[in-house]
């Protein structure tokens, strides 16, 4: 008998128990591909695509707009065309969305780990037990939450670690230094304390600059770099963000600023804006992040740039930008070395890993794959 | 990290990190440190609810226990302000403060000003306020309306654990004395709150749930009542959203505007009595400065002109309630201009 294939309400990190459908973005009796954006969700963090994890021909939208259901509630039906209406119904009358038992949820909080490396406490997530192992390293100001649409596919096909930097998110907030050379140390340090001697690294924006530094510092424990709206490819950056991002005290000051990182604003929620806010007024979190956004950023310029000498290690680098990034511009790709794979998406901006999920992900897979 | 902590813990943790970071920070208040090595007792009491239990072991030389006098100590711990030092007093119940207004209105909240800006006075005086404690009139009042109203002096009163910690935080940097208000109804509530110390800014609003039927704008116990009127609306099709003022002085009426603006509509709800109530002054400030958003009449959800019950079910009646939150959003909206 011919497959009927569920498409249910994703879980996108932790902490998401439910999400609110804004809106179908296919029509009943289109055919759809992996990896295309079908439906259009809202959490309490931010407004992301539900993506189609098969392909198949959608037969029946099930969830309506402005309707809240939990995760793995059932969204939609997909069937070739020879399985009769009938059928269907059954499957969706029988349907019974799956409910996290208590052994889920504790293995939901004990998904953050933290390892102590040098002295400061650092938070981490680790998902999936197969072979490569994958390392995502966040931006400035940033969390491992940024990699809330990545990190579960990566996971399919490797084994996904993603931390916390040093001051930032629930890690220690303690610097081990100021310049990318520290940040690439401390980063390696806490590769041999979690136990991985080496991995393909993903960096978004300031991760990528340090991304760059560990491969020309420490090759050994690098097997492939991937730069997504990478710092230290070029010297432009839009140091109005880095410093208002620093400054602003309140979610008046800070909507604008977070707004830029975005082609579309309209995804940025008031909760993913009391969730920065909560971070940056921890005691001691401006001081610090104006030290390091002073120390790498001055006057619209990023002083170090490690990316421009990626060819000289002989790594295998992916670049990928959304082509509307109004903080470090995508023509920056160019600095990649020669050999470099580069994907410039279109309707993204800097957070490109969260707007384009399905399309980061898939370039990130193809890559980590070789 | 965050973790669930009450309310109280919350308070008690600030008071904590406050105390180790800054030792200008002193502590006094009614059987604060009373109990302290008797028989049974490990500790001090913590005063009159345990809020500040466990600091005296930790802090004995900067807790003071001081005699059943609210105009000696509060006048104390303003004058030691004027002088170096940061002093959070305890008064038990906001409702005994009276027998301290000079020491507070004419002497704290004046000094700044009668002095040209030379002088500070970095006072915080936590007290507990509200009803639903069957304490009767002399121990349940909402008297935040009445500091409020003097310039000079900030009120704050929180609604989550969070918040709780911190605002007083911010409240004890804060160079200006701050009334920091305690629902006593919520102590026990518990939340997320990160261990680390953090500052939450005075003057904040806080859009506790978001919607575009009607804005309820409340504080304390009341943003609790509200968001159980909103979620019982919203199973109706009535899209509420919520404003915690958080503080009420100084007060974010920007925020509150910025939300009458999009839904049109506004309730406000105070457990003070209404007359000059924060329903009152919102109400008052929004129809002046935003009229042409409004499409209804304000609506406003107070306690009673009466002082609170000593009868429990009087006094249940006397709270206003999420039924009668969610009767003034209907009023709103049937109310409406089209």
């Amino acid at each position: 008998m011919p497959a009927i294939t569920p498409i249910v309400m994703p879980k996108w990190g932790l902490s998401m128990k439910e999400g609110i459908v804004n809106q179908w973005l296919v029509d009943e009796g289109a055919e759809i591909r992996v990896g295309q954006p079908i439906m259009e969700v809202e959490t309490d963090k931010i407004t992301g695509d539900v993506e189609a994890g098969d392909a198949g021909l959608l037969r029946r939208k099930i969830a309506a707009p402005g309707q809240t259901l939990p995760v793995k509630a059932l969204l939609g039906v997909m069937a070739p065309p020879e399985v009769p209406d009938a059928d269907i119904d059954r499957f969706v009358a029988g349907y019974v969305v799956p409910v996290e038992s208590g052994e889920n949820e504790e293995a939901a909080a004990s998904a953050y780990q933290f390892v102590d490396v040098g002295g400061i406490r650092v938070r981490y997530a680790r998902k999936g037990d197969a072979i490569p192992v994958v390392l995502l390293i966040h931006g400035f100001g940033g969390d491992l939450d940024n990699w809330l649409f990545n990190l579960d596919a990566l996971s399919e096909q490797s084994t996904v670690v993603a931390l916390d930097l040093p001051g930032h998110g629930q890690s220690d907030r303690t610097l081990p230094g100021l310049g990318l050379v520290e940040l690439a140390r401390f980063v390696t340090r806490f590769l041999d304390a979690v136990d991985i001697p080496s991995a393909h690294l993903v960096g978004h924006s300031l991760g990528g600059a340090i991304a760059a530094q560990m491969a020309l510092d420490s090759p050994d424990c690098v097997q492939s770099l991937a730069l997504i709206g990478s710092a230290g490819l070029g010297d432009e950056i839009d140091t109005g963000y880095t410093e208002g991002f620093v400054a602003a005290q309140s979610r008046r000051d800070l909507k604008p600023l977070v707004e830029r990182l975005f082609a579309r604003p309209d995804l940025v929620t008031r909760q993913l804006l009391d969730d920065i806010l909560k971070y940056k007024r921890l005691d001691g979190v401006s001081e610090l992040l104006s030290e390091l956004g002073g120390t790498l950023f001055s006057q619209g310029k990023q002083l170090e740039q490690p990316g421009r000498r990626l060819g000289e290690t002989g790594k295998r680098v992916l670049v990928v930008w959304g082509a509307e990034d109004r903080i470090i511009p995508a023509k920056h790709a160019a600095h990649a070395p020669p050999s470099a794979t580069t994907r410039i998406i279109e309707g993204a901006g800097h957070m490109v890993q969260m707007e384009k999920a399905g399309e980061v992900n898939a370039a990130l897979k193809r890559h980590i794959a070789g | 990290m965050a973790r669930k902590i009450s309310i109280k813990d919350a308070i008690n943790e600030a008071l904590d990190q406050e105390m180790a970071r800054d030792p200008s920070v002193i502590v006094m208040g009614e059987d604060i440190v009373g109990g302290a090595g008797s028989p049974g007792e490990r500790d001090a009491w913590g005063g009159v609810l345990g809020v500040t239990k466990g600091l005296y072991a930790k802090y004995p030389d900067r807790l003071l226990d001081t005699p059943l006098s609210e105009s000696a100590y509060v006048g104390a711990a303003i004058g030691a302000a004027c002088s170096g030092m940061r002093p959070v007093a305890e008064l038990m119940f906001i409702d005994f403060m009276g027998v301290c207004f000079d020491q507070i209105f004419n002497q704290a909240a004046k000094f700044k000003y009668m002095f040209g800006g030379k002088a500070e006075t970095p006072v915080v005086i936590r007290t507990m306020v509200g009803a639903g404690f069957r304490a009767a009139a002399q121990h349940s009042q909402m008297l935040t309306p009445i500091f409020t109203h003097i310039p000079g002096l900030k009120v704050v009163c929180p609604s989550t654990p969070y918040d709780a910690k911190g605002l007083l935080i911010q409240s004890i940097r804060d160079n200006d004395p701050v009334i920091f208000c305690e629902h006593k109804a919520l102590y026990g509530l518990e939340g997320d709150v990160p261990e680390a110390p953090y500052a939450i800014p005075l003057g904040e609003a806080a859009v506790v749930r978001e919607g575009r039927s009607c804005s309820i704008v409340t504080y304390g116990m009341m943003v609790h009542r509200s968001m159980d009127a909103a979620a019982a609306l919203a199973k109706e099709g009535v899209d509420c959203e919520v404003v915690d003022l958080r503080s009420l002085s100084p007060l974010d009426l920007d925020t509150v505007i910025e939300s009458v603006e999009k839904t049109g509509r506004l309730v406000c709800v105070d457990e003070a009595n209404p007359r000059c109530s924060i329903a009152a002054d919102i109400s008052a400030q929004v129809a002046q400065r935003a009229f042409p958003a409004l499409r209804a009449q304000i609506e406003m959800v107070t306690a009673p002109h009466t002082p609170v019950p000593f009868s429990p079910v009087l006094e249940d009646l006397y709270i206003p309630g999420a039924k009668q939150i969610a009767e003034a959003v209907h009023r709103a909206l049937s109310g409406a201009r089209s």
